[in-house]
């Protein structure tokens, strides 16, 4: 089976944590990678990381998307990926949503997978994902 | 037979007058409106032309600059940093715990504190907030909507205790929870007992507070989560109208409480539609007034309106170039004669502003008041046949989506909207919009500058943006438990005991128990929990 193929069965948990209730994004990043052959699943608003990591154990989903805008994402994007490995799954966690440029290193050096930032096409969103999920996959 | 012309000019020579010359560059003398003897004046029903006669001749628009950070001690500084500026409103950003009712030693608070707003736990930092801030000249307007009725309490008890009595009390609470069902998502309680805490607030200020706006009726929120502005113009009128009916029904006189509604639009970058909105929303909500709701004053029908330029136009490649948006969007308001005006400041894609962006954005408003002379001219785009056509269409294609909503509620717009929530109409609706806006911008179909177009210099470094510390947060907690180590305990308890028998009784106002609990130091993540007890909470089906 070709990565292509491979990955558009993938699942996808899409994720609000925290008090922020902007979801204008979120719900447009679900239906890209909808559209682009995704299983997505969305939690709803206001999850702790804890409820987060548990829905993606349980629905044994192969990446996490948080949606963060509030400034936030320093704070609970690594507790989230504390969670999943607690959980001892390895699920990749992609932040998007907005993150200075200064933060972006350090999120990766705590777990983060990949960063996406204001003005990301629907190109740029589905290879960026793609990207992190052969990268997950791999040997 | 007097013309329309010559009742305008008695109410235009009636009012005050800036003293200022009214003529081109160039030395044209410039008339405070043009049109035919018997068109529509300004101040004329159905005001599609201005809620007022003289419009910006008499007064220019307030520039209100939304603040808010930190602790309430940081706030308070930079609200005297606004005002020594030349602001002349004050507009209050408050954290997202204290937007859901959560104090800041909540679990949920964690990594949130003072970081979207200023962090208000109790009285205490309520009376740091407006601190040596002058309540009798200055207006507040406070964006906060579930836990409104709290904040409102520690605003009006802070005020007295400094001096100035509630019934000088100038200003605006936002306390629209319909949209935040809708778009913003900070909502507490279930729609029904969050209805019955609006409808405490719109009584207590009709009774006490006669220069208070018991709500801002937002459609800013509408906008910024993906609506088109068709969409952002019907849902802010439909709520209004579920706010009318919902005071109606608590037996309030229309024109006892509507003169002092207010509403909160977005200014986005499609210039034209943007102030056909402003003038069909004024038509609009005139002709309902006076139509389906009975009501006589003129200031009723008068729709009055806040301006904040669009923070999702904003863009984080190439920010400065966000400077120019503003300023277009800004310039929309202006024309379209809002009363007062927020501008965004260049950096807000990334993060708050800095002080020196948030100057550079107030510098925007006072070039457009002092220096471009587009204040001389009340709706200088009336007659226009392009803004007139769209505005006629913004009109028809709205009163399209009320006849949907009033159809939802079997008649009444007060339940229309409320099943509109619960079915996820709305939401479903603005998401689809957004949707849709997002395909046009990935097929090019819509170019965003810096984005997807015109992209040198997109590599260099991003600007110095401001940095919240998690210090506030921890500064925010040590404050919380001295307050409540220093208060009666056994008041707070009975205060609280208070609240909750009262919230179970939908015949009681709950604002004199609100202003007696928070009177002593009761917190408001304390009052939410003691009103959530009765209430219940709202959950919202995930949908994408």
């Amino acid at each position: 089976m070709s990565d292509q193929v491979q990955h558009a069965k993938a699942r996808v948990l899409v994720a609000k944590v925290g008090l922020d209730g902007h979801d204008r994004g979120i719900k447009v990043v679900a239906r890209i990678l909808r559209d682009a052959g995704y299983e997505v699943i969305y939690t709803g608003l206001f999850q702790t990381p804890e409820m987060v990591a548990a829905s993606a154990v349980d629905e044994d989903v192969d990446l996490v998307g948080l949606s963060m805008l509030s400034g936030a994402h320093m704070t609970l994007a690594p507790l989230v990926v504390e969670e999943i490995r607690r959980r001892g799954a390895e699920i990749p966690v992609v932040v998007g949503g907005i993150v200075p440029d200064a933060d972006i290193a350090e999120l990766k050096t705590l777990g983060v997978a990949a960063v996406l930032t204001p003005g990301a096409t629907a190109d740029q969103i589905v290879s960026d994902v793609a990207a992190v999920l052969a990268s997950f996959s791999g040997p | 037979m007097v013309t329309n012309r010559q009742r305008w000019e008695a109410e235009f020579g009636a009012s005050p007058r800036r003293d200022v010359g009214f003529a081109t560059m160039s030395g044209i003398p410039v008339e405070p409106v043009y049109g035919p003897d018997d068109g529509e004046f300004p101040g004329q029903y159905p005001y599609t032309r201005g809620p007022y006669a003289s419009m910006y001749r008499s007064k220019l628009w307030t520039m209100r600059m939304f603040a808010g950070f930190g602790t309430a001690d940081d706030t308070n500084w930079r609200f005297k940093e606004i005002i020594k500026a030349g602001g002349d409103g004050l507009s209050t950003a408050f954290d997202m715990p204290t937007l859901l009712g959560l104090d800041s030693d909540h679990p949920m608070a964690l990594g949130e504190v003072g970081r979207c707003g200023v962090a208000i736990d109790s009285l205490a930092d309520m009376e740091d907030l407006y601190s040596g801030i002058d309540l009798d000249r200055i207006t507040t307007s406070m964006t906060i909507n579930s836990p409104a009725a709290v904040v409102f309490a520690m605003f009006v008890a802070q005020a007295e205790r400094a001096g100035t009595h509630r019934s000088r009390l100038g200003g605006t609470l936002q306390n629209d929870i319909l949209k935040e069902y809708q778009a913003q998502k900070e909502f507490v309680f279930p729609p029904r007992p969050s209805m019955r805490l609006v409808r405490d607030t719109i009584s207590f200020t009709a009774a006490e507070m006669p220069r208070w706006h018991s709500i801002s009726i937002s459609g800013y929120h509408i906008r910024e989560a993906g609506s088109t502005a068709v969409e952002e113009l019907a849902f802010t009128l439909a709520n209004g109208f579920a706010y009318v009916e919902l005071a109606i029904q608590a037996g309030l006189p229309v024109d006892s409480f509507a003169p002092r509604l207010s509403f909160f639009f977005n200014a986005h970058i499609d210039f034209f539609e943007e102030i056909a909105k402003y003038r069909a929303a004024r038509r609009v909500w005139a002709r309902w007034m006076k139509e389906r709701y009975g009501a006589q004053l003129e200031r009723s029908m008068q729709l009055r309106f806040h301006t904040q330029t669009a923070g999702v136009s904003l863009t984080a490649q190439q920010p400065e170039v966000n400077i120019v948006r503003t300023a277009i969007e800004a310039l929309a308001g202006v024309l379209g004669g809002t009363q007062s005006l927020h501008t965004n400041s260049m950096d807000e894609a990334m993060a708050l502003p800095t002080e020196k962006s948030a100057r550079i954005a107030l510098r925007t408003q006072q070039v457009i008041a002092n220096e471009t002379n587009v204040a001389h001219v009340a709706d200088p785009l009336g007659g226009s046949w392009y803004v007139e056509s769209l505005t006629d269409e913004v009109e028809r294609q709205a009163e399209e989506l009320f006849a949907h909503i009033l159809e939802l509620g079997d008649g009444s717009m007060l339940d229309g909207v409320i099943t509109g929530i619960e079915e996820n109409w709305f939401q479903g609706r603005i998401a689809d919009s957004a949707f849709e806006l997002e395909r046009k911008f990935n097929r090019n179909e819509r170019i965003i500058v810096g984005v997807n177009g015109f992209t040198d210099g997109n590599d260099e470094a991003q600007m110095p943006l401001l940095r919240i510390t998690g210090e506030d947060e921890a500064r925010q907690r040590k404050r919380l438990s001295e307050v409540k180590a220093d208060r009666d305990q056994s008041a707070v308890d009975s205060s609280l005991a208070r609240v909750r028998a009262e919230a179970a009784d939908p015949e009681v106002n709950l604002m004199p128990a609100l202003i007696e609990a928070v009177g002593r130091y009761a917190t408001l993540g304390e009052l939410m929990g003691a009103m959530g007890d009765v209430f219940g909470r709202h959950v919202e089906v995930p949908t994408i």
